[in-house]
């Protein structure tokens, strides 16, 4: 059985006529953490909303457990989507409901389970991100870490096969963005592919498993995290070398 | 200069289809599951009965200002009896639907616009297709549905309150009875009357709901984009209303060619 969970072929995006990926090539393996790194403006929030099908490449394929997202039907490309799990860079949580529900809104979308059930889901998912208190607030009065963090519980809310976290421990104090990077290790061990946008090079080396330095919408450099300590890119090493922007 | 007049009438018509293929998509949809009774219930209360105050206002207003214009006229010719039954005909026929329409686009394009514009910057509609939701039938199918639902409703209460208004006037100046005024108002009115009318009605609801939703899904550059979608909800869905009407009035005159 093919260990790929996640592919790009030849991924080519521009947006008027910049270039933001190069003819991109990857592949994610099953049940491992994968991180894109790179400097900002470099492609990599580009590329998580290429695999979830959200953007589609001018050129290439994006290939999800096999399936190529690009030329799927909105009903296949829901299938696929239901199998994974999104927290965008800026959280993105309905502001129209409370943040409890903002978890709960996929299970009662796609589940037939009942009311209690999936409340009870929902406060189980902000307990594993700290929120267990926060159900019945609105998202306007929780901060940025706390949204972001809502957010990743909405990510987890259908237990997922694939995990795309952009900037997970932006906005979050040092000791509340181990306690992510430690949660995301637990869901890798426990079988969910995690594929990471990061500038936070500890949180890189704790999570993942693989790492690929975006440049210039090109993947430059490839490997685990001492690997492209010792990249012939003077950038990747001292990117490396960073402590990263958090 | 020539160049640029026909280039701007390609964007103007090119707009226009994009907004009816929208519209058009919206109906295909509305057909087909998963059905979002739910969202469309929730959306009919909020479009529908929050609108209440602001048409039943609006519609006492219009009834009482048309009583007083129509006597001034036909008290001329002596045919103050005629008073109910022409300002019942003017309310269900044109008024009422029109102004409903125009008072919907300001109160609830707007508001659909700024609502889904708002979602479409902060990512909320990426949000809902990342956990696989159709953010479109979710969104503008259940808005787009509700206002055509809707908008039948709250003709009906600008009209009740309009015909009201004109009793309540016509009650100040002669002391006529609410019974006599109603008799009189129905005497003329036919249910093939309100046939064109509801469907004019539900025309407009569907020109509010495509306009707004279609503008909130493409709006871009943040608040500012936010602010400019609501602003162009009303007026551009204003400006179809009243085109639309026209066509539909010369349709229905067609159809029935006894309301000419």
């Amino acid at each position: 059985m093919d260990d790929t969970a996640i592919r790009l072929e030849g991924v080519t995006k521009a947006f008027g006529g910049r270039k933001v990926l190069d003819d991109v090539t990857l592949d994610v393996r099953r049940k491992s953490g994968f991180c894109l790194l790179g400097r900002s403006g470099t492609g990599k929030s580009v590329t998580l909303k290429h695999i979830i099908g959200l953007m589609h490449p001018d050129r290439g394929r994006v290939l999800v457990e096999g399936r190529d997202v690009t030329v799927l039907g909105r009903r296949e490309l829901a299938e696929v989507r239901r199998r994974m799990g999104f927290l965008f860079q800026n959280a993105a949580l309905f502001d129209s409901i409370t943040v409890g529900e903002n978890v709960a809104f996929p299970m009662r979308r796609h589940t037939d389970s009942n009311d209690k059930t999936i409340r009870e889901s929902a406060r189980a998912k902000l307990a594993d991100v700290g929120l267990e208190n926060e159900y019945d607030k609105m998202p306007a009065d929780l901060s940025g870490g706390m949204k972001k963090r809502a957010a990743l519980a909405r990510a987890m809310a259908l237990d997922p096969d694939i995990l795309l976290v952009d900037e997970p421990s932006a906005g979050l104090d040092p000791i509340t963005s181990d306690e992510i990077d430690d949660l995301l290790v637990d869901l890798k061990k426990r079988g969910t592919t995690i594929v990471m946008v990061t500038h936070d090079i500890p949180s890189a080396r704790h999570v993942a498993d693989d790492l690929a330095f975006l440049h210039e919408g090109k993947v430059i450099a490839r490997g685990t995290a001492e690997e492209l300590e010792r990249s012939e890119h003077d950038l990747v090493r001292a990117f490396m070398r960073s402590e990263g922007a958090g | 200069m020539l160049e640029r007049v026909g280039a701007a009438l390609i964007a103007v018509l090119s707009w226009i289809g994009d907004v009816a293929l929208w519209g058009v998509r919206a109906l295909r949809d509305a057909f087909l599951p998963p059905y979002e009774f739910g969202e469309i219930a929730r959306h009919v209360f909020e479009i529908g009965w929050r609108s209440t105050p602001l048409i039943a206002t609006s519609g006492m207003a219009i009834g009482v200002v048309l009583s007083m214009h129509t006597r001034a006229s036909l008290e001329r010719f002596g045919a103050e009896a005629m008073i109910p039954a022409g300002l019942a005909i003017a309310l269900i026929r044109e008024t009422g639907p029109l102004v409903t329409a125009l008072l919907v686009a300001g109160r609830v394009g707007a508001g659909i616009g700024a609502e889904l514009g708002a979602m479409k910057v902060t990512e909320q509609i990426d949000a809902l297709e990342a956990v696989a939701v159709d953010s479109f039938k979710y969104l503008a199918v259940t808005r787009i549905v509700a206002c055509i639902l809707a908008m039948p409703l709250l003709t009906t209460i600008t009209n009740f309150f309009g015909i009201l208004g004109g009793w309540i006037a016509e009650f100040t100046i002669s002391g006529m009875t609410y019974r006599l005024y109603f008799n009189r108002a129905f005497s003329l009115i036919e249910f093939q009357d309100f046939v064109p009318a509801t469907i004019k009605t539900a025309v407009f609801g569907l020109i509010i709901g495509t306009v707004a939703s279609y503008l909130g899904f493409t709006t871009t550059q943040g608040t500012e984009g936010v602010g400019r979608t609501s602003t162009r909800s009303v007026v551009l869905s204003s400006i179809m209303i009243i085109v639309t009407n026209v066509v539909l009035v010369k349709l229905i005159f067609f159809i029935y060619p006894e309301r000419a």
